[in-house]
């Protein structure tokens, strides 16, 4: 599991992220709400490992192992993962290629996988070079196929999908997270066995909540100013913002929560 | 009738001419001379140590995957075979004693006063090859070409014409590397290149040279209607000064020059190099590009494209990173002489981002794998129209100096 304990995070001088307190079950999806700038990018960094993000206070455990100073590479090891919204172009590294380094050994078919999410024709393309936002969430997706994490943070995997791609977007991130219609189908287990048997985690950034139609998630939390400041069913939170914003939502005036 | 006597006074008038660019050689300080090399052997014998310098300069010494072979060791002709129909190879000693033909290229894309090395390989011709492939014919398999220097303080000077004539296809490698026990020398190569009406010529040069190599090449080609010059420079090794400036004349309608270079400075080491292309006709495109890196060398990237003609296209690309000292000094130019020219160029010198190794690390790599995959990356240039086998020499020249680039 993920576990966070009353994190202080500090970028470039300013502090971003205070008392922040968060736990993933193996199994658990859990979706992250919050308006622009309170930090929602910081924590998935932070939890990624990335340097600037300074931890001034607290702690991040990921199965049992503290990894508050754990370099990047050390974290993907241990199971990791994550979908940028803008990540860099590499030149000269073909999105083939990197889908391999993604893999880590494991023997893969690249064509396979890129097949699932439509990308066979970028497989020979420098990887995230002139790719549109569509395009990037589904090269996102090919690698975390191919890294296969136990713990995957998506920022913000439906911003920029056109209308055509979404509900494959929406069901690939299902499948990686082992969620409803995507469980080991064995028969001889009950639904409730199933679910008992997922291991994979999710932290999933949303503006939208669109991603809720394809992603049955167990929790919801809103980060506000650095803090998280609610948790509860993903779908409630998402009607609470919608009708009365982030400021009433956190203040759980109008959602009686 | 060719009149060799003024082409040897030209020469002699700028045996003390400077060259333009480069730091200045006194020639005088090397060896000229030693016993000739007799024909006939083997590459197969060449010492191990010897048989792998030249394998990183993509020669291959059981000759099978090549449908010729010219080697030169030091002034003397070692090898010069060739198993393919269409495609002629000869010493250029031999082919300017027999043949009246080779007058009408010996000396015209290059000037014999452009400077001291290239009067002195006038005055002072060791060999070279000249390789020329006949009207319509088609190589399977590229020719390979290689100058080698197994004597200390040798100054080994070469000239080299290429002929693809009209319609036809030529795919050559180059190699040109030294013995292991060769600490300094020089090397001075002219080479003339001439593609005929829809021809297609690949020239693909890996230099494998010794920490004290001077090495000044003199290349100029000239284009015709339709025809294809694809070049591509490789140069990973350390080596005491190049300077070169290959010019290209695109003289026909739709002739097209691609320049590429692949550049890996080490400390000690002083690059003066680029391109240059005259676009004289309409419809004429150029590229060229460049990568370099630096780990503490000196090297300045230049380029230059020539636009006189309306309705021509032409990209210069000069990228550099520098990751462990030294100096980078890109010099893009553009000349568009008439309205109707389009000229770009990109030039950047820089570092590793950071934001691409977290990228990679985020991904399982550690740093060091992430900075090397980048840096691989920056290097591998996309080479259209060079065929597979030769690509994989590229490729092969790049990964075998991988670990000395980190």
């Amino acid at each position: 599991m993920l576990h966070i304990e009353d994190l202080k995070v500090e970028l470039a001088g300013r502090i971003i992220l205070e008392h922040i307190d968060l736990d993933i079950h193996p199994g658990e999806t859990h979706v992250l709400f919050g308006p622009n700038g309170s930090g929602k990018t910081s924590l998935l960094m932070t939890i990624m490992g990335y340097p600037q993000y300074q931890v001034k206070w607290g702690k991040i455990f990921f199965k049992g192992v503290d990894i508050t100073n754990l370099p990047i590479n050390e974290r993907a090891n241990l199971g990791i993962g994550m979908s940028y919204q803008r990540p860099p172009t590499i030149h000269g590294l073909k999105t083939r290629q990197m889908v391999m380094l993604c893999a880590r050994g494991k023997n893969i078919n690249p064509e396979e996988l890129a097949a699932r999410v439509r990308f066979e024709n970028f497989l020979h393309r420098d990887i995230n070079a002139g790719f549109s936002g569509g395009e990037i969430k589904r090269s996102e997706l090919l690698q975390l196929m191919a890294q296969n994490p136990d713990l995957m943070l998506f920022d913000e995997p439906e911003s920029g999908v056109d209308l055509e791609n979404i509900a494959l977007v929406g069901n690939t991130i299902a499948e990686l997270l082992e969620r409803d219609g995507f469980m080991d189908k064995d028969p001889t287990k009950t639904r409730y066995q199933q679910k008992k048997a997922r291991t994979k985690m999710g932290l999933i950034i949303t503006h939208t909540g669109y991603i809720l139609d394809y992603v049955n998630a167990d929790k919801g939390q809103v980060l506000y100013n650095g803090h998280l400041s609610c948790v509860t069913n993903p779908r409630e939170i998402l009607e609470c913002i919608s009708k009365s914003g982030y400021e009433e939502c956190v203040r759980c005036i109008t959602c009686n929560i | 009738m060719y009149n060799l006597q003024h082409i040897k006074e030209k020469a002699k008038s700028a045996l003390n001419k400077s060259a333009k660019f480069g730091p200045d050689i006194d020639l005088s300080t090397f060896v000229k001379t030693v016993e000739p090399t007799k024909e006939g052997k083997d590459l197969t014998e060449l010492s191990q140590e010897e048989l792998k310098n030249i394998l990183m300069a993509g020669i291959d010494p059981t000759e099978q995957s090549r449908a010729g072979t010219y080697f030169q060791r030091d002034t003397g002709v070692l090898k010069c075979n060739v198993k393919q129909d269409g495609v002629e190879v000869i010493p250029i000693k031999e082919a300017l004693e027999k043949y009246n033909w080779i007058y009408d290229y010996y000396w015209k894309a290059v000037s014999v006063d452009a400077d001291k090395y290239t009067a002195i390989s006038e005055l002072e011709l060791h060999n070279g090859y000249v390789i020329r492939s006949l009207p319509g014919s088609k190589s399977v398999y590229p020719i390979q070409a290689c100058l080698y220097i197994s004597t200390n303080q040798l100054q080994q000077n070469v000239h080299n014409i290429i002929i693809a004539e009209e319609d036809s296809e030529l795919h050559i490698i180059t190699g040109c590397a030294t013995s292991p026990h060769v600490k300094r020398g020089a090397h001075i190569g002219i080479s003339e290149f001439f593609i005929k009406k829809n021809a297609k010529l690949s020239f693909t040069m890996i230099h494998n040279w010794a920490e004290e190599m001077y090495v000044r090449p003199r290349s100029a080609a000239i284009v015709e209607e339709g025809g294809l010059f694809l070049n591509n420079y490789i140069s990973m090794r350390p080596v005491k000064s190049l300077q070169m400036y290959p010019t290209i004349y695109l003289k026909g309608p739709d002739a097209v020059a691609r320049l590429y270079s692949i550049i890996v400075g080490n400390p000690g080491s002083e690059y003066d190099l680029g391109g240059r292309v005259y676009l004289q006709a309409p419809g004429s495109r150029a590229e060229i590009i460049a990568r370099t890196i630096s780990n503490g060398a000196k090297i300045i990237a230049r380029g230059h494209l020539i636009g006189e003609v309306p309705e021509i296209k032409a990209h210069l690309e000069c990228k550099g990173l520098i990751l462990n000292g030294g100096i980078i000094h890109a010099i893009p130019e553009l000349e568009g002489h008439v309205d109707g020219v389009e000229m770009s160029h990109e030039a950047a010198v820089g570092k590793i981002a950071q934001e691409e190794i977290a990228y990679l690390m985020s991904r399982g790599l550690s740093e060091d794998e992430a900075t090397s995959t980048i840096v691989r990356g920056f290097l591998s240039i996309d080479m259209p129209d060079l065929p597979p086998q030769l690509k994989a020499e590229v490729d092969k020249a790049i990964e075998a100096s991988d670990k000395e680039v980190m």
